[in-house]
């Protein structure tokens, strides 16, 4: 590696929203060596939320949803290029086209796909989607524009319910099942898990929760599903939404610790190897990584979340072309937004990490409200439903390790402020969909094997 | 050009939806919906949107060129 940090030879791998906002946040920190960003879709960076509200809107098209840059990064972008491993000793990264391209620092940002139906035939047949990609939104907007008489979601997750919403305000029947007790319940909660069931079912949906899928049915085109209550649902389109996969397949061989969570790195977003030992020049950003996060005990964080995405791939980039005692920690709270059936819910810090909630603000039946969760005695998150202009006296309060209850804050304050109550978080392994926020725990993944 | 809003940090203040209503509109009480595709007869609305956002949540600008090998 050049003695020089701000020249020399960069590869960023992903070319998604975290790879984009990194190669502009490294030339804006001064960097001007050769940079290289690779993707295995063949399209410039995209948006992706808007895949799953817009675009099944009709308000935008599936290829509209182009990222703007802030800057032009001046790399060169390798599109439709997919990398196929990591050789850390030599220094390259492998590619599917035989090529590999050396490095003298690497950013891993190759994200997440969408978590596939387990029958490959079944998800073969006409009908059935997942939305992840651009591709795969513009099939499914295609599909709800020609008028099926059903859509059947599996997943209650944000994604499952967001297309749900989309279904509904097209005025399209939507069925959708959930194994858990509830929608969002993996993320939120009981007790605001209890009104997006509510609201789910005073939009129209037919909600099935505590059920499974067992077989998608249909002899080329899909045609309904059966249950494991014994039931039958007759339906024209099919929507997999069961959560994502981290896209670390090709480090298999690399020596890193990358698994099922993701590649795990030190709050720097140097990546560790699978021996637990930190690298310093393989850096990792966006949802593929597996970060500590001391508010949450140090555990190692997984987050799908855009603002997270931005906000590493900054720090990543100055990390990158910084000395030492020059690096930034990643220390930014995780948030994340969702828009459905007409309500704007926002969510700082990580409500999974809770024993107890309060409603410090609003109530369920307004279907407006702040929801503060506690876990032994201190804020450690806050999720409003139309209220997102209270959310940053929240982000204060965890951030400071506020008391909880919260202490009065707010004019409005709710009676039920005084009244903690279980957040009911459920073990994930009940739930049909991913959580897109997870406690990982403080190891990597892979257990160091003796041979 | 192309325009994306941080959903993160958008309270729903909707000065944008007064300055560009072709492009921004609100969904709900305080969701935002916005066209990711910005047309040219729209581009000096947004620049004002990206402006007067009080949060500063709006980036408009041209997308990567798809032309890069």
């Amino acid at each position: 590696m050049p003695d020089d940090l701000t020249d020399g030879r960069i590869v960023i791998v992903g070319a998604s929203l975290a790879g984009l906002r990194a190669a502009e946040e490294l030339r804006e920190q001064g960097f001007t060596g050769s940079l290289t960003v690779v993707g295995d879709e063949p399209h410039p960076p995209y948006d992706r939320p808007p895949l799953s509200k817009q675009v099944l809107l009709g308000v935008a098209p599936a290829d509209s949803t182009g990222l703007p840059m802030r800057r032009d990064p001046k790399a060169e972008w390798l599109l439709g290029v997919r990398a196929t491993g990591l050789d850390t000793l030599g220094r390259r990264v492998l590619l599917d086209n035989g090529e590999s391209l050396p490095y003298d620092r690497v950013l891993i940002a190759t994200g997440t796909r969408a978590r596939p139906w387990p029958n490959p035939a079944e998800a073969a047949l006409d009908g059935v989607f997942t939305v992840r990609t651009r591709e795969d939104a513009a099939g499914l907007a295609a599909a709800l524009d020609a008028g099926p008489r059903r859509v059947l979601v599996i997943g209650g997750g944000f994604t499952g319910s967001e297309i749900a919403s989309a279904c509904r305000e097209r005025g399209l029947e939507v069925t959708v099942t959930e194994r858990g007790p509830a929608p969002l319940v993996g993320a939120l909660g009981g007790t605001l898990s209890k009104l997006a069931a509510v609201m789910q079912r005073n939009n129209g949906v037919d909600l099935r929760t505590g059920v499974t899928v067992t077989r998608l049915l249909g002899d080329k085109a899909f045609t309904g599903v059966e249950l494991s209550d014994g039931s039958q649902v007759d339906a024209d389109v099919c929507v997999v939404a069961l959560g994502a996969v981290r896209n670390v397949d090709w480090l298999a061989d690399s020596g890193l610790a990358a698994g099922p969570r993701g590649l795990a790195c030190d709050a720097g977003c140097r990546a560790f190897t699978m021996y637990g030992i930190v690298t310093d020049d393989v850096f990792v950003a966006g949802d593929v990584s597996r970060f500590p996060h001391p508010l949450f005990g140090y555990q190692l964080l997984s987050l799908e979340h855009w603002g997270n995405a931005v906000i590493q791939a900054e720090v990543a980039a100055h990390n990158m072309v910084s000395p030492g005692p020059l690096r930034r920690p990643h220390l930014a709270l995780p948030t994340f937004w969702s828009t459905q059936f007409g309500l704007n819910i926002k969510s700082v810090g990580v409500p999974t990490y809770s024993d107890h909630v309060v409603i410090a603000q609003g109530s369920l039946e307004a279907r407006r409200l702040a929801m503060v969760y506690g876990y032994r005695g201190r804020v450690t998150a806050a999720v409003t439903v139309d209220m997102a202009k209270s959310l940053d006296y929240y982000q204060h309060l965890i951030e400071t390790g506020a008391p909880f209850p919260p202490p009065p804050g707010a004019a409005d304050r709710a009676i039920a402020a005084e009244i903690p109550i279980p957040s009911d978080v459920p073990d994930p392994s009940v739930l049909s969909h991913g959580p897109t926020v997870a406690l990982t725990g403080y190891l990597p993944d892979r257990r160091l094997t003796v041979v | 050009m192309q325009t994306v809003v941080d959903l993160t940090r958008c309270q729903g203040y909707a000065q944008c939806v007064f300055l560009a209503p072709d492009v921004f509109r609100l969904h709900g009480e305080e969701g935002l919906l916005y066209a990711p595709a910005v047309p040219d007869d729209q581009v000096e609305r947004v620049r004002q949107a990206a402006a007067a956002c009080p949060v500063q949540a709006i980036l408009l600008g041209e997308e990567v060129s798809g032309g890069a090998r």
